[in-house]
């Protein structure tokens, strides 16, 4: 690692004070950044760790019924909440228990792995990413390969989600890594459906349109027999060709509609 | 250089570090606690594994400075102070759940970790909860047992061989 300067403010005020010199890069749960910094993939000035900020962690739901995560919240304690089954089940398949011990919502949000799982789950539900500056759709918010609508500096501090009739997340996971090769999050809410798929697209997350309209009409796996996504821009790699990840986008959505039930 | 204080086995630790010096290398090389391994540097394996405010973490991706004035506990802090071993480790040794040993004070605290939030776990929740802890001579049948029988459980119910 490159050597840089740390910091642990306690508050999103003095965390955004401090991000915005220079080359100063936030630290979440540090389970991709650690790593990347150790291959000096990035050389921040500063690191600014967000695990000390108390307003940053927790869970609760609001009076519309949306689950609200703070920014700084381990994968584990997502796990271990009830309010929305399927995201529990979703990050209590991270990783692996003490990789979900440190990495936080915001964290994998904001780094928007190709392969990471969240960002299936905030489009599925269409959640809502709130910043300390603004808040940001879903829909809005991812917007290729590592790349989101954050401005430099900007931080996740809530991520608020609606919770649908009906969910659930199918992984097909890289065993090594333990990343989704395809995973495919499958929402119902009371005005459609909606289905995000990870692991698979050169773009980053994003929704399958085609199994949203059949799955709006008829919600079962029937509605999605011989279906597949388009292969034109899935990646294609040593784990598998893009022709193998359409097919099995194909093949997960239809198990999470049946999980979903 | 940045100071950084933590309790690290139940004593007052603190050192000067870098902003990237890891916990591992901490514990290691300022506290000469090197019953921590580092196996591969990339949080994939497990041997590094300790505890911070009671929850396993790999202590090859966590920095020093993100510790201050945490509560962490090691492998050096497991057995009694007369040097028993307690109940995890006993089992180890009882089960042979180790064949090199590289992997096992990473198994230990997992193990140790796993037995807090579920005391009595079947065999699947065990396998699933060693997940990210690698053992290269792969002697997970052993390992798989000793943590059967730490928790009180028939080690024998463990079929594989």
């Amino acid at each position: 690692m490159y050597a840089f300067d740390f910091e642990r403010p306690s508050t999103i005020a003095d965390a955004v004070k401090a991000l915005g010199q220079d080359d100063a890069q936030a630290l979440a749960g540090g389970q991709t950044l650690i790593p990347s910094l150790k291959q000096r993939l990035a050389m921040p000035s500063k690191l600014v760790s967000l695990a000390g900020i108390d307003e940053m962690r927790g869970i609760c739901v609001d009076d519309g019924g949306r689950v609200c995560i703070g920014g700084a919240t381990i994968h584990a304690d997502v796990a271990a909440q009830e309010h929305y089954p399927a995201l529990a089940a979703l990050a209590g398949n991270i990783g692996d228990p003490a990789v979900r011990n440190r990495g936080t919502i915001g964290g994998s949000l904001a780094n928007n792995d190709p392969s990471a799982c969240y960002p299936s789950a905030a489009l599925a539900s269409n959640a809502t990413i709130v910043t300390n500056t603004r808040e940001i759709a879903a829909d809005d918010f991812f917007t290729g390969l590592f790349e989101t609508a954050l401005e430099d500096g900007e931080i996740i501090t809530e991520v608020k989600l609606p919770v649908p009739e009906k969910a659930a997340y199918m992984k097909f996971e890289q065993p090594a890594s333990r990343f989704a090769l395809v995973g495919v999050f499958v929402a119902k809410h009371s005005d459609g459906v909606r289905v995000a798929v990870t692991g698979a697209s050169n773009g980053g997350v994003f929704r399958w349109t085609e199994a949203e309209e059949a799955l709006s009409s008829n919600f079962s796996a029937d509605a999605l027999e011989g279906m597949s996504a388009d292969a034109s821009n899935m990646i294609s790699d040593v784990h598998g060709s893009g022709a193998y990840r359409a097919h099995l986008t194909g093949v997960m959505a239809r198990r999470a509609v049946t999980a979903a039930g | 250089m940045p100071q950084v204080s933590m309790t690290v086995n139940g004593k007052a630790a603190s050192g000067e570090i870098e902003g990237r010096t890891l916990l591992v290398d901490f514990l290691r090389d300022n506290l000469g606690l090197t019953g921590t391994h580092v196996g591969c540097d990339t949080s994939q394996c497990g041997a590094c594994v300790v505890h911070v405010n009671g929850k396993d973490v790999k202590a090859c991706s966590v920095f020093a400075a993100e510790c201050e004035g945490a509560e962490v506990v090691t492998i050096e802090g497991m057995a009694g102070p007369d040097g028993s071993l307690n109940a995890v480790q006993q089992a180890f040794q009882d089960h042979h759940g180790l064949q090199c040993g590289f992997c096992t004070p990473g198994m230990v605290m997992t193990a140790a970790a796993l037995l807090q939030k579920n005391p009595k776990p079947s065999e699947s929740e065990i396998r699933d909860y060693l997940e990210g802890n690698i053992c290269r001579c792969t002697g997970y049948h052993n390992i798989v047992k000793a943590i059967m029988a730490a928790s009180g459980q028939d080690a024998g119910q463990v079929a594989a061989e």
